[in-house]
């Protein structure tokens, strides 16, 4: 598949992310910052699809899109929310959380300086579309089998726990 | 379901119950508009989630006071007001009213009469429960048994408008008898019916009986054990499918039921599903039953000796028949002048109607539509 | 520029494929088009058939035997007054019906309806569709949230748990169909909807025949599972209006109920189109291995043509029926012009190089087309289930059932 405009999609792309998520935490509603996550996530997904990873941006909608965030959005919708829209934005305390957020910015910058030079260009070729699933699938059932097992006996255990919280006595 | 002696009354319902913790309840409204509620019926509802924990009816929306303007009617002239009660079974009502009128007078209907009573009675009847066939199953979501009843029910109306010139308020019977001779070819009409009708409730079998999703929506919704019925007073189809072999008809006959030969179907569990078999299986009774009346008819008179002026003698009497929905009474008082001095009628589904907060204790939500339809009640009835 | 458009012409792989916008952006458009017009012919043959059903007639006034209904009804609902709750938040109230309507047509890039006819076929092109369809779940929760009212927020949330029931069974007997794509020399299976339908030619059998009964039984599950998907009956207790709450879209009023009409529509497309590409053969002639050779081909290739003929045939029959009144002289003269231009479609797709290009299409949508009359049939025939019944069938009867179905596909898949 040939690429077209890549940079004007990339572009694109990353700034809907950013925007939506300096949405997510500056709106007052919950769930319009639940809809902008949403906007978020699906953006990320269109960028993995520029990296050659359509398998992950197609989960990526399925789980995270379509599943999370429905589950947010039933649990938002279903908690009582005046008293969360009449709470403050902001607090007395902003000065320091700015500065903190500074400092923390300028950590990541310098590391990012320092240690671009571990990870050299390796110039490996972007591999083909049509692997990313054969890959995914190889690794998750090959050589990953055991640690995926295991996270889905989590799951499991998850639900069941779920289920008996909070089912009621009939 | 909880048996009488739990039994709620509607004015506890306004307090908060004791009973649970940390629920949320709901107090919901079935307003008197509503696709669901045959008629001008309010049901309030006290839910805890899907569950019903309460109802509460609230009738009244079609009150005219037919009884009181009885008070102010001669006898004869009171004959078409019985029809608009129970609108759908108007034929029954009729008969009812007539049968006690004449027994305060201790006439009795000539045997032509009665067997013409009789036929179209039960072809009342028949018109009767394909209608809340099919209500009944549009409730529930079958949107197509509607329009094939109604169908057949037309070639039912046909018959009566050609014998008296109405198809639904017929005011077919008069006291003592009938106006009207039977009309040339009456007994062909409804022996083409008969002929034409049994594959069509074979073919509403066919679309229910079997059909896995009416089976779930109503096996096990609704049940009532026959001892409260006998203890709310609820009589017809819902007695008999709770076990009850109780039918007027046999009971205690009247305009010459005993003569004719036919079952009174019963069911056990006193479900959705039992009273929708008992009635089907009644269709099939009452189609017999016309079947023998029709190839018999006695020829005579089709009036009885019965005075110009109706003034019965002073006294009370009471007299009820089973109509399509259970036990239609009359209790006529007479003070011995042409207008009678009190009229009282004992609808069936005003009684019937008492059962559905019983039946719908913990059930769901999307029950009690179903529930409502199964009792089979008709506004007009209920409030009269 | 020229060359642009004409250079993808001589290729033979999807617009999407090759890259070229202008191309990509025709095929867009037809398709859409193409989904309005069925979503419209859906609306009419709804009424049409459930009236049928009922021994009535259905709509007769607007146009011969209604044919614009569909059409009344749209200016209807444009032109009905756009209510909006006072209390709603109306972002979400807006945005609701728009997220519905996108998530059901943005499925339609991937659909087949021929070896190189899709607008483009994404590698992950099943995966696509079962994503993106998931996301009209989202729409409902919002639009029952959005109304601000009791009734409508119970049953968006009642609506939504039963699609996101239904989705687990959806998406176990879709894997059961892709592990058979596997099947073949190279052990590799594929997710693209082209490739699916490429690996059942080459496996000479249909999907829903492989493995007899598992690819069936796999078919039925699936189509179970994408009634409930769609909300329609039996399974639509969220939205009937013989309940109690009314369903979610019980506040929009006007255009925006359209917009959610047409987005139901329109997914009960996408997902018949599914069912179709995975165990039907997509656009594959029916009993290419038992009616094979020319003769059968040739008889094949002039369905299309017969189809169109037949259904002048049938405006010519309802033509002679019309009554002979200086009223009825204009509908008399709509039905036979549309009865002319079916024929004349007709008549066109006799000619041969037509006929070639059309065939795929054709099967396509003709199997499609069963699917969605199904639909209608289970509308008229079938009473509701309860929301906890139809919980239970989705958990309880479906899940399991697709389950087995997957595992036993898999065991037979590598003994055999």
């Amino acid at each position: 598949m040939t690429p077209v405009a890549t940079n004007f999609f990339f572009f694109l792309l990353a700034g809907v992310t950013l925007i939506s998520g300096i949405l997510v935490i500056t709106q007052r509603n919950p769930v319009h910052s639940a809809l902008a996550l949403i906007l978020g996530l699906l953006a990320q997904a269109n960028l993995y699809l520029m990296l050659y990873a359509p398998f992950v941006a197609g989960v990526q909608v399925i789980l995270y899109a379509g599943g999370i965030m429905v589950l947010f959005l039933f649990v938002i919708m279903l908690v009582n929310l005046e008293r969360a829209k009449k709470e403050e934005q902001f607090n007395k305390l902003w000065l320091i959380g700015t500065a903190a957020a500074a400092a923390l910015g300028f950590l990541f910058f310098t590391v990012y300086l320092k240690g671009k030079a571990l990870w050299q260009d390796q110039g490996t070729a972007l591999p083909p579309e049509t692997s990313n699933t054969q890959e995914i699938g190889r690794l998750l059932y090959g050589q990953y089998m055991f640690t995926f097992e295991i996270a889905s006996l989590l799951l499991l255990v998850a639900i069941i726990g779920a289920v008996v919280m909070t089912k009621r006595k009939v | 379901m909880t048996d009488p002696t739990t039994y709620i009354s509607h004015l506890e319902l306004g307090e908060p119950d004791k009973t649970y913790l940390d629920t949320n309840e709901l107090i919901i409204n079935m307003g008197p508009q509503h696709p669901a509620t045959h008629g001008v019926l309010r049901v309030i509802l006290k839910l805890d989630g899907e569950k019903v924990l309460g109802t509460e009816c609230v009738i009244g929306y079609l009150h005219r006071g037919v009884e009181k303007i009885a008070e102010n009617r001669t006898y004869a002239m009171f004959n078409p007001y019985v029809d608009r009660m129970d609108y759908v079974a108007a034929v029954s009502n009729g008969l009812g009213y007539c049968e006690t009128v004449e027994k305060l007078l201790n006439v009795e209907a000539p045997p032509r009469a009665r067997y013409i009573r009789v036929i179209l009675t039960e072809l009342n009847r028949l018109a009767s429960h394909m209608l809340w066939l099919g209500t009944h199953a549009l409730d529930i979501g079958a949107m197509t048994p509607l329009f094939y009843t109604f169908r057949d029910r037309e070639e039912i109306l046909k018959i009566f408008e050609k014998y008296c010139g109405a198809r639904l308020t017929t005011h077919a019977f008069r006291i003592g008898g009938l106006q009207y001779e039977t009309y040339e070819g009456f007994e062909k009409d409804v022996k083409n019916f008969l002929d034409f009708v049994p594959p069509k409730i074979d073919e509403y079998e066919e679309l229910l009986s079997t059909n896995r999703i009416w089976v779930e929506r109503t096996v096990g919704v609704g049940k009532i054990t026959g001892a409260n019925c006998i203890a709310l007073g609820v009589t017809g189809p819902v007695l008999r499918a709770s076990g009850v072999k109780w039918d007027i008809r046999k009971a205690m006959p009247y305009s010459g039921y005993e003569q004719f030969d036919f079952d009174i179907p019963t069911c056990e569990n006193g479900d959705t599903f039992d009273r929708y078999m008992v009635r089907m299986k009644e269709m099939r009774q009452s189609l017999r039953i016309i079947r023998q009346a029709v190839d018999g008819i006695p020829s005579g008179p089709i009036m009885a000796k019965v005075p110009k002026v109706i003034k019965p003698p002073a006294g009370e009497v009471y007299h009820s028949i089973e109509a399509p929905k259970g036990e239609l009474g009359y209790f006529i008082v007479s003070d011995g002048s042409t207008q009678p001095y009190r009229v009282r009628v004992r609808p069936p589904s005003f009684v019937n109607l008492q059962a559905l907060d019983l039946m719908v204790r913990g059930a769901l939500v999307a029950d009690v539509i179903a529930v409502i339809g199964t009792i089979d009640i008709v506004l007009g009835e209920v409030d009269r | 520029m020229l060359d642009y458009i004409t250079s993808y012409l001589s290729s033979n792989v999807t617009p999407g494929q090759a890259g070229n916008f202008f191309w990509a952006t025709v095929y867009v458009m037809v398709v859409f088009g193409g989904v309005s017009v069925v979503v419209m012919a859906m609306n009419w043959l709804e009424r049409k058939a459930l009236a049928h059903f009922q021994i009535r007639l259905g709509p007769m006034r607007v146009g011969p035997h209604g044919l614009l209904q569909p059409i009344a009804d749209a200016i209807k609902l444009a032109t009905k007054e756009d209510i909006i709750p006072a209390e709603a938040d109306k972002l979400v109230f807006w945005v609701a019906p728009l997220i519905i309507l996108c998530a059901s047509f943005t499925v339609y890039i991937v659909v087949p309806f021929g070896p190189t006819h899709a607008i483009t076929d994404l590698n992950i092109g099943i995966l696509f569709m079962l994503g993106v369809s998931s996301l009209s779940v989202l729409g409902i929760v919002m639009a029952g949230w959005a109304s601000n009212s009791h009734y409508p927020l119970m049953g968006g949330l009642r609506s939504s748990a039963q699609m996101i029931s239904y989705e687990v069974a959806m998406g176990l007997a879709v894997i059961s169909a892709i592990l058979m794509t596997s099947l073949n020399s190279t052990g590799i299976g594929t997710l693209s909807m082209i490739g699916i339908v490429q690996a059942q030619q080459q496996a000479h059998v249909w999907y829903a025949f492989k493995f007899f009964p598992l690819g069936l039984i796999a078919l039925i599950i699936f189509s179970i599972a994408m009634v409930a998907e769609t909300n329609r009956a039996p399974f639509d207790l969220p939205e009937a209006e013989s309940e109690l709450t009314a369903g979610f879209h019980t506040e929009y009023s006007g255009l925006r109920w359209s917009l959610f009409m047409l987005g139901e529509y329109a997914a009960m497309g996408a997902v018949s189109s599914i069912a179709v590409t995975l165990w039907l053969g997509g656009w594959l002639r029916p009993f290419p291995n038992w009616l094979s050779g020319s003769f059968f081909d040739l008889v094949f290739s002039l369905f299309p043509a017969f189809t169109f003929l037949a259904l002048a045939g049938f405006c010519f029959y309802g033509v002679t029926r019309m009554p002979k009144h200086p009223y009825f002289r204009l509908e008399t003269i709509g039905l036979a012009g549309f009865g002319a231009v079916l024929g004349l479609i007709g008549l066109i797709l006799l000619i041969t190089p037509v006929r070639t290009r059309v065939q795929d299409i054709y099967w396509f949508l003709a199997k499609v087309a069963v699917f969605l009359y199904l639909y209608i049939w289970y509308r008229a025939t079938f009473p509701r289930y309860r929301f906890d019944q139809l919980m239970a069938v989705g958990w309880k009867v479906l899940l399991p059932a697709s389950l087995v179905v997957l595992m036993a596909t898999a065991i037979v898949g590598v003994v055999i």
